[in-house]
């Protein structure tokens, strides 16, 4: 108890994170047997959603800037993933191992995905930025719904907007436009689900308390005095930005290998905005509070079946209770007493 | 940490009338600056400004309110492009340089308002001030390999070290935003210093102080001086500094300089008191 007390408090609050997502994972194994399966089948998507959330916390909390297109990013990794899958299904027979890959595979072409529209997008501040990124969220839908890709002895074939892949009679059209990809085998298990929620958090945790997270940071809080200390401001940017693309490139990839058909439509505006607010709800730059959030907030929906028609409209509601509550000066006064209490019960 | 020792730099003539220190008369300035000037839109803000800095001097930018000397530190710092004009720092011509590599190549600043990084511990802010020291890449940071504690290690102990120029070692894990207003100008000069500058620029640095605090502050940027061999340009508008500290004295009034010297040769020309207290009635009384 002592040693844990005397890490300073960042370290602390970090270990306890990891903490509680390994509890939550050994909880939830040991309950498998008496889930309901709708539960079941929503692990793997609440897995997905934490990541998304934990990258999208690097970019508006870390980074501090408001990116709306963070979806477009997990839709690039999730349609790079699994067309990575597909063809790589003789050459890699081991399905955790073919996972594994095209996960990386996924996050690098989310990567590329993120520096190429990081770099025009990052040189713009606030309001302009939100706007850009949901501009740039749309076309990466549109391009994706447009676009043709098969594979056959020949190799790779792509077209855009109309089907001119020209297969050979044995060849797979992976990608097939607005149908998206279709017969995806389902290789994403919670326990692969709790690997990249853990891989996430120790690769920010670790990002942002190193040079580069401090750095990040600085730019947050003060631009201007950042550069005056010799900090390239774009570049720190650009780091943020891209590994919070890869992050959710690979969450892109878990999620899609979840189900057997993926279509673009479904990374739409709506997706950025529900990750948003997984963020928002569990605190900017609280990494804690965004795996909670996105957890509650993806089990909600399904709670609140029996609710039917009304469903999103109770959702909404409960929204809004939650947000006027985490912002209520006696609500948090209380919490602040709590706190106190306990720390001086702990001196004692 | 070991402070990389500075290389000596060709000889750069000096075009400007500048009394330079007796002891840096045998170096060449830290700083030139030859002509500078900038116009926003149609208001020249500042104009033909020739000014010179030794590697040791302390020096002083003063005027009244609006004569354009953050402006100046603006140029310098290539916060603006100027739009006449060159300044040489240490030899090298900065007008292809940013913001960030004008601060590489040697001179930090403190702000007139101050710009911490308020969600940060006051460590932090210092350890922001070694970034371009501490040596380790992004991948070595995220996986803990052994760099990464050997050089935050060093950055840990320099930061303290630094800290304990303003006797403020015991803030270190304080937020900087939470300071008071006079340990928030302490440490915005602490992290400036640890850029390891070879000129370090100080916009008001004794605004808001009290006497006391003044002359401790005093005390402070003379013994910066002494510590670390570099030279010091500052704008104040409180003269008991000015004339206390300063060894040279560039006046500047709309933009122009109206007079360069000593604090006694300031202190008496005419043409600086009109300009701090205006023309008295011809003839007077």
């Amino acid at each position: 108890m002592n040693a844990i007390k005397n890490l300073n408090k960042t370290t602390r609050n970090n270990f306890l994170t990891y903490g509680a997502v390994v509890l939550a994972y050994a909880v939830v194994q040991l309950l498998m047997g008496s889930l309901s399966s709708s539960l079941k089948g929503m692990l793997v998507p609440i897995c997905a959603y934490v990541v998304m959330a934990l990258s999208l916390n690097l970019t508006v909390g870390v980074l501090g800037e408001l990116s709306l297109g963070h979806a477009g990013f997990m839709s690039v990794g999730a349609f790079s993933g699994v067309t990575a899958a597909m063809a790589l299904q003789e050459l890699i027979p081991f399905a955790p191992l073919r996972l594994t890959v095209s996960m990386l595979i996924g996050a690098v072409f989310a990567g590329i995905a993120g520096f190429l529209i990081g770099i025009p997008v990052l040189r713009l501040n606030g309001d302009y930025l939100a706007i850009v990124t949901l501009a740039f969220g749309e076309i990466i839908k549109s391009i994706i719904n447009n676009l043709y890709l098969g594979l056959d002895g020949k190799g790779l074939h792509f077209s855009l907007l109309t089907d001119r892949t020209a297969l050979d009679e044995d060849g797979l059209l992976i990608i097939g436009g607005p149908m998206g990809i279709g017969g995806i085998q389902r290789l994403s298990t919670f326990t692969a689900g709790f690997v990249l929620v853990m891989l996430s958090l120790f690769i920010i945790f670790n990002l942002v308390n190193s040079r580069t997270g401090r750095a990040i940071m600085a730019v947050r809080d003060n631009s201007i005095a950042a550069e005056s200390i010799g900090i390239n401001i774009t570049k720190y940017k650009l780091i943020a930005f891209v590994t919070s693309a890869a992050l959710a490139g690979a969450a892109g990839t878990l999620f899609a290998m979840n189900y057997t058909t993926i279509v673009a439509n479904k990374f739409d505006f709506n997706a950025s905005i529900l990750i948003l607010v997984f963020v928002v709800l569990g605190g900017l730059g609280n990494m804690f509070g965004s795996i909670v959030a996105a957890a509650a907030l993806t089990i909600l929906p399904e709670a609140l079946r029996e609710f039917d028609d009304y469903r999103m409209l109770v959702y909404a509601i409960v929204l809004i209770l939650v947000m006027l509550a985490t912002n209520n000066p006696a609500i948090q006064g209380f919490f602040a007493r709590l706190r106190g209490a306990r720390k001086g019960a702990a001196e004692q | 940490m070991s402070r990389p020792e500075r290389k000596p730099v060709r000889l750069v003539p000096v075009p400007s009338t500048n009394k330079i220190p007796e002891r840096d008369i045998g170096q060449s300035p830290i700083l030139e600056c030859r002509h500078l000037g900038i116009d926003f839109g149609g208001l020249t803000a500042v104009n033909d400004l020739n000014m010179a800095i030794g590697r040791t001097e302390i020096a002083g930018l003063i005027g009244p309110n609006g004569a354009g000397k953050t402006t100046v530190f603006n140029l310098l710092t290539k916060v603006y492009q100027p739009t006449r004009g060159s300044i040489l720092l240490d030899g090298h011509e900065t007008s292809k340089m940013t913001t960030a590599q004008v601060n590489r190549t040697g001179i930090a600043r403190t702000f007139q308002n101050i710009r911490l990084f308020d969600n940060l511990s006051v460590e932090d802010n210092v350890k922001l001030g070694l970034h371009n020291h501490i040596r380790y890449g992004m991948f070595e940071g995220i996986f803990r390999l052994p760099r990464f504690w050997s050089q935050e290690k060093l950055a840990h102990e320099s930061a303290l070290e630094l800290l304990h120029i303003f006797g403020m070692e015991d803030m270190a894990n304080v937020k900087a935003g939470s300071l008071p207003y006079g340990a928030q100008r302490r440490l915005e000069i602490v992290r400036a210093l640890a850029t390891n500058p070879s000129l370090l620029l100080l916009d008001e640095p004794a605004a808001g102080m009290n006497p006391s605090e003044t002359s401790e502050l005093m005390d402070n940027i003379v013994k910066i001086r002494n510590t670390f061999h570099i030279a010091i340009l500052l704008i104040e508008h409180d003269m008991n500094l000015v004339m206390g500290i300063c060894e040279g004295i560039c006046v500047l009034n709309f933009g122009q300089v109206i007079a360069k010297g000593t604090p006694d040769e300031i202190k008496s020309n005419p043409v600086v008191i009109e300009a701090y207290l205006g023309k008295g009635k011809k003839g007077g009384k």
